[in-house]
């Protein structure tokens, strides 16, 4: 057993648990921090868009340090059938700014050097170290971890559980319930390799400028999901995702999907002659605000995608892990800095404070779309795209029909499928839920 | 339409690192005569496809390719057909980007 105490652990060395280890620890706090991983980073998966505003919050120069890849400065959305898609850029010189908005990343490269700044800050690591149990004192408080090192126990004033999406510690200790597979999302992603110049040439860049590319259609055969294609310096980021409960009630592959995404049309000349360097496989927290855990109790807090603290609509959970483990890690220090226990009643300031922040706010924004988008899968994901991409081939066609004979088919095409009352509801029924 | 995939994973895998923790796994199947519906849907769903079925209709898993998604434990820990833990600290797969 580690005979010293630590102010706080924390478990995990990902975007979350960096963000509270390293505030912690610039507080002066004594802070344990345990990662299962080799490395930290060596079990993490993201797409990845680092949104630099919430890094900044925690270390303001990283831009002059920090392993990144290109800044954002086109955005394109794709709507997918099987041989098509319609698309919308949106490209701004404006982001070739002093300040870049957002990078692509990748993250196992991020997170080491994330976790190397948590360590200067004096926060000390240990890795290959996977946290088993949580540890309660007689009156059910959380006073601990015990580990697969042969010292076990480790004590704490508090803990905080950033283990993830698929955390276990929290689960098995009842704090709250394991995800469920209609609000979880797999998505599989592989890394393709190519020299610089061929992916400038192919998406159209310069330097370190970057695009990312979101696809939802039928590359999701009726499933909620979507697909991503984010270049980098010299590869490409591509993966797809679905819920975990369609994957189940389909029977499809994910990496069936995978390649079969990867050889659309619209695709392929993207990707042609890469050479794959990996395949990943990770879950995305998608239930958003109803799906959102107790936040903090007895001697701990939980951060991150452990709280399904992820925007999927946005496709953001990096800036709101970082972000609520920052938070939390102020709260702790709060609570710390008036000598107070670190009791359920006392930690309650940091629901209080991320309540007031983009975290929660964004979340309760968009509280009714995900299971709106279950739901209505096979309308969103496998109708309207098709019928989309029929009117625009439709409107772009010049074969002699006359266009108000053209538009009476495209119109009609909707209202076969989905009926005028549908249409409508449809329409409503979003509205309503973005509002 | 659901196409059954050409796609060999066991090809994909290959290009990860692995440090396989021999004689420890980290998913274990419950034994069973018959799988349930959430054991036969980790034959698909599973994106390392570690779950197979054995000569006598079993579901078996071998968990060396393993990516530590989690997919199957929110399919079929609740069910209790599978035991689910995070490989001892340090093995398992390690990625190099992720
Ligand atoms: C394919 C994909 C694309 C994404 N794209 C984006 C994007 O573009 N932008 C964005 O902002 N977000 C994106 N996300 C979401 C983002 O990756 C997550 O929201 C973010 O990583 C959550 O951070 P976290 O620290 O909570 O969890 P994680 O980053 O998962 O970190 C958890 C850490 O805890 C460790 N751990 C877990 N259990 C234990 C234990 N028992 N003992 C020791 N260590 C343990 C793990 O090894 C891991 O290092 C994407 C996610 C995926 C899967
Ligand atoms: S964790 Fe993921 S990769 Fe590993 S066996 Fe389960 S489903 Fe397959």
């Amino acid at each position: 057993m580690i005979e010293e105490r630590f102010d706080a652990i924390v478990v995990g060395a990902g975007m979350a648990g960096n963000a509270a280890a390293l505030t912690m620890a610039k507080r002066g706090m004594k802070v344990l921090q345990l990662e299962r991983g080799e490395y930290p980073g060596s079990k993490n998966v993201q797409g990845a868009i680092l949104y630099a505003d919430m890094l900044e919050k925690l270390i303001p120069e990283f831009r002059e340090e920090a392993p990144l890849e290109r800044h954002v400065i086109e955005q394109r959305f794709w709507m997918m059938d099987d041989r098509s898609h319609v698309g919308m850029h949106y490209r701004s010189d404006e982001f070739n700014e002093e300040r870049p908005n957002r990078y692509t990343i990748i993250r196992a490269q991020f997170d080491k050097w994330f976790s190397s700044k948590v360590r200067e800050a004096g926060a000390t690591l240990l890795c290959e170290t996977t946290v088993t149990e949580l540890v309660r004192d007689e009156r059910e408080r959380i006073v601990g971890v015990r580990t697969d090192r042969r010292d076990g126990e480790i004590h704490a004033d508090v803990v905080v559980l950033a283990e993830g999406v698929n955390g276990l510690l929290g689960t098995r200790a009842g704090l709250r319930a394991r995800p469920r597979p209609d609000n979880v999302a797999l998505a599989v992603k592989e890394m393709h390799f190519l020299p610089r110049e061929t992916i400038e040439a192919r998406f159209n860049l310069k330097g370190d400028e970057g695009v990312v590319i979101e696809a939802a259609g039928t590359i999701s055969r009726g499933m909620t999901g979507m697909g991503f294609i984010y270049a980098n310096k010299e590869c490409i980021s591509l993966g797809i995702g679905c819920l975990v409960a369609d994957f189940q009630r389909t029977g499809q592959t994910p990496y069936g999907l995978l390649d079969q995404f990867k050889s659309h049309p619209s695709v392929a000349p993207l990707v042609a002659g890469t050479e794959v360097k990996e395949y990943s496989a990770h879950l995305i927290p998608e239930g958003g605000y109803k799906s959102i855990p107790q936040l903090y109790g007895e001697g701990w807090v939980v951060v991150g995608d452990a709280a399904q603290l992820n925007n999927a609509i946005h496709r953001e959970g990096s800036n709101l892990a970082m972000t609520s483990g920052r938070i939390a890690a102020e709260a702790i220090g709060l609570v710390k800095s008036r000598g107070e226990p670190m009791s359920a009643a006392n930690l309650s300031i940091y629901k209080k404070m991320l309540d007031d922040s983009f975290v929660i706010k964004d979340l309760k924004k968009y509280k009714d779309l995900p299971p709106l988008m279950h739901t209505q899968s096979q309308n969103f994901f496998l109708t309207y795209p098709q019928l989309i991409s029929k009117a625009m081939q439709n409107f772009v066609r010049v074969d002699g029909t006359p266009k108000a004979e053209k538009e009476k088919a495209t119109l009609k095409s909707f209202v076969k499928a989905r009926s005028w009352a549908g249409l409508f509801g449809d329409a409503c029924r979003f509205a309503r839920a973005w509002r | 339409m659901n196409v059954e995939s050409p796609v060999r994973v066991e090809d994909k895998l290959y290009y990860n690192r692995y440090l396989v923790d021999i004689g420890h796994p980290h998913v274990k199947v419950r034994a069973h005569t018959t799988p349930s519906p959430q054991l036969l849907a980790l034959l698909k769903a599973c994106p390392a496809r570690c779950y197979e079925l054995n000569d006598n209709g079993q579901v078996e898993i071998t968990v060396d390719g393993c990516i530590e998604c989690g997919t199957c434990r929110v399919i079929a820990e609740p069910t209790g057909d599978i035991e689910w833990s995070h490989p001892r600290g340090g093995y398992g797969v390690q990625f190099k980007f992720g």
